[in-house]
């Protein structure tokens, strides 16, 4: 049994201007100890699912359909009282901004605190202690200190390391990790990437990494699903998806990286851009910007073999195509 | 400190900007002669006079003489009742402050809780209820919603005093009418008066920031942790909407002090606001000019008060980057 199951998960939002079906239908789990990547770019409603999860959508959005099933139990439209008590202490998330994740206004202490509070009754000093172990893991020099500090002492990727120890503090069984490096520099992103896989693998947490950032997956990912409009398109291990992507909105993913095209060529794009959430094709939602296109596409709309495309095994192999 | 240092400097120039302004301003509005000195005077008895209060000096060396007095802490003697005008000033000040410092109590305590809940229940009924109040309550002129107050609370139900101020009590070497029920009755509805149009305003700074700060991702953040939604509203929420309050109460509350004379006429409040609009119908030099300057006194410290509180609040204002 998954830790963490999604089942046709439907998330809307109801707006004056008509529904938006920011998740349509995704599904997928995640194992303890296993790394979930999910891929997609802006609107995809990565980010929506993880919410779900949280059992943090706001209205006018709320889970409309679906199951998300945590440890065995359903978890979608689990009343405030009780996800709250698994918000923080079994399902942890981290936000993109570490800028933003952490309130000016307080010590870096009273938000570390009362995390644990929230969850366990423990006395001020020892929950302090914990708090200070918790900040020296993550790699924050002379957390003694640092405890006493308010967060705009702190640099963008030590803010994030905080966050990081928060989402921690609990011993979750599983992380929602929503483009945790997004907003940091290259050499921290890697730091963190590399934080989090061990930290993750020393406590056999389960992670959802969502990212849009593909180079990020690589050599971290165990899994990646990859989401377009509200949908998963397709999921596969990292290195199936990277050495061999089905979908061809994939395709195209893995084909505009840069170190994958030549030198002195343009880079290969993907045409045109996402459907308008509120007014998305009826059948497959890549077609209008498929290479491969054809007679059908319109309506179709099974999944075969986890991959969203009704012709998936007629395309032509990767390599033919970029050659 | 230096920045306290350097704050005390502003304000002792300001004060001295401020008494020129005035002291010129009263200058050219009449003579008080006039007003002061009988009309059946000889004209012996009119010279004798205006030489003993140094009227017939020309303006600047006037001024001067003011400075040199006002410097030994001498504002100079009140025209009218023949005492030292801070002497008739201080006097009066208990009486303003008490009424002033209960209006901003009113409508702080109020109108936090009701602007938090008119922003985290958008769209509600009772949030709506509390916006329409809230327009209704700055848009009401202060005389006419005193005159209501007066008809329905005091005339019509008759629950609470008409005007004056009641006994005053004594807690801790403060005298106040703020210690006894007699003295809190008469208090109330100049207070209330008072408080309604500042009410309405921190109703609606309460409400914008509970808006912008509840889509913060801290508190996104806040709720992932499984913080109960208790600790963020009071925690995480309330600090955050302070600074506008604080801005807006502390300019209140100078405001308050200085120009309550609408309702302490009303409420016949035995205050300082009613003395000074006496003064100025008489010409009373000494008194305003030492009223103003006394107020201007009380905005300084307001105003430095304010600042301080602001790096208190947020820790990422440092005073010495505050300007003004």
């Amino acid at each position: 049994m998954s830790l963490l199951s999604i089942d046709n998960l439907q998330t809307h939002f109801f707006t004056s201007a008509g529904v938006v079906k920011a998740v349509d239908g995704v599904s997928y789990s995640v194992d303890r100890g296993e790394v979930l990547a999910v891929v997609g770019e802006s609107g995809s409603g990565k980010s929506v699912t993880g919410l779900s999860v949280m059992g943090l959508i706001e209205p006018p959005g709320r889970i409309a359909g679906g199951s998300i099933r945590f440890d065995g139990k359903e978890i979608a439209n689990l009343p405030q009282a009780q996800m709250r008590k698994l918000r923080g202490a079994r399902i942890a998330m981290i936000f993109q901004d570490p800028m933003m994740t952490l309130n000016p206004v307080l010590r870096v202490e009273t938000q570390m605190i009362e995390t644990i509070k929230a969850h366990r009754s423990m006395s001020w000093n020892k929950a302090w202690a914990h708090c200070r172990d918790a900040l020296g893991r993550v790699g924050i020099p002379s957390p003694d200190e640092r405890m006493r500090a308010y967060p705009h002492q702190f640099s963008g990727g030590m803010r994030q390391r905080v966050a990081i120890a928060i989402a921690l503090l609990n011993k979750p069984d599983l992380i929602i990790a929503d483009e945790p490096t997004t907003a940091l520099d290259v050499t921290i992103q890697a730091q963190i990437l590399h934080l989090m896989q061990q930290l993750v693998e020393e406590d056999g947490t389960g992670l959802v990494w969502i990212t849009h950032d593909l180079s990020v997956v690589a050599g971290f990912a165990d899994r990646v699903a990859v989401m377009y409009a509200g949908e998963i398109v397709e999921q596969a291990t990292t290195d199936g998806l990277i050495t061999a992507p089905r979908h061809p909105y994939s395709r195209g993913l893995i084909g505009s990286v840069p170190s994958r095209n030549v030198r002195g060529t343009r880079l290969a794009q993907i045409p045109g851009g996402p459907p308008p959430p509120l007014n998305r094709p009826d059948g497959c939602r890549f077609a209008p910007r498929c290479t491969f296109r054809k007679q059908g596409c319109e309506a179709a709309q099974e999944i075969r073999d986890d991959v969203r495309c009704w012709r998936v095994a007629d395309l032509p192999a990767l390599e033919e195509v970029s050659a | 400190m230096v920045y306290i240092i350097r704050r005390l400097m502003q304000a002792v120039f300001l004060a001295l900007v401020m008494s020129f302004l005035v002291f010129a301003g009263i200058f050219s509005v009449g003579d008080p002669v006039a007003i002061l000195i009988d009309p059946e005077a000889t004209q012996a008895e009119r010279v004798r006079l205006v030489a003993q209060l140094g009227l017939d000096r020309p303006f600047h060396e006037q001024y001067f003489i003011f400075l040199g007095n006002v410097l030994q802490g001498d504002f100079g003697n009140s025209f009218v009742y023949n005492r030292p005008a801070l002497e008739l000033i201080l006097e009066r000040m208990p009486a303003t402050l008490e009424l002033a410092f209960a209006s901003i109590v009113i409508a702080v305590v109020l109108g936090i809780p009701l602007g938090v809940y008119a922003g985290l229940r958008h769209g509600s009924v009772g949030s709506k209820t509390i916006m329409a109040g809230s327009i209704l309550g700055f848009s009401v002129p202060n005389f006419w919603q005193a005159i209501m107050l007066i008809l329905i609370f005091a005339v019509i139900l008759g629950w609470l005093p008409v005007s004056g101020r009641g006994e005053v009590g004594q807690f801790m070497g403060i005298h106040s009418s703020l210690f006894t029920l007699n003295g809190l009755k008469h208090m109330a509805l100049p207070a209330i008066n008072l408080a309604i149009g500042h009410l309405a305003l921190v109703i609606r700074l309460a409400r914008s920031g509970t808006r912008e700060v509840r889509a913060q991702d801290y508190i996104r953040f806040a709720r992932a942790k499984g913080l109960s939604e208790k600790r963020i509203v009071m925690v995480h929420l309330l600090r955050n909407i302070l600074i506008p309050i604080v801005t807006l109460v502390g300019m209140s509350f100078g405001g308050l002090i200085a120009f309550a004379v609408v309702t302490e006429s009303i409420f016949a409040w035995p205050g300082m606001g009613k003395l000074i609009i006496d003064s100025i119908h008489l010409l009373d030099r000494p008194v305003v000019v030492a009223y103003l300057i006394v107020i201007v006194m009380i905005f300084i410290i307001l105003n430095l008060l304010v600042d301080l509180l602001y790096s208190l609040i947020d820790p990422r204002i440092r005073l010495d980057e505050v300007r003004q």
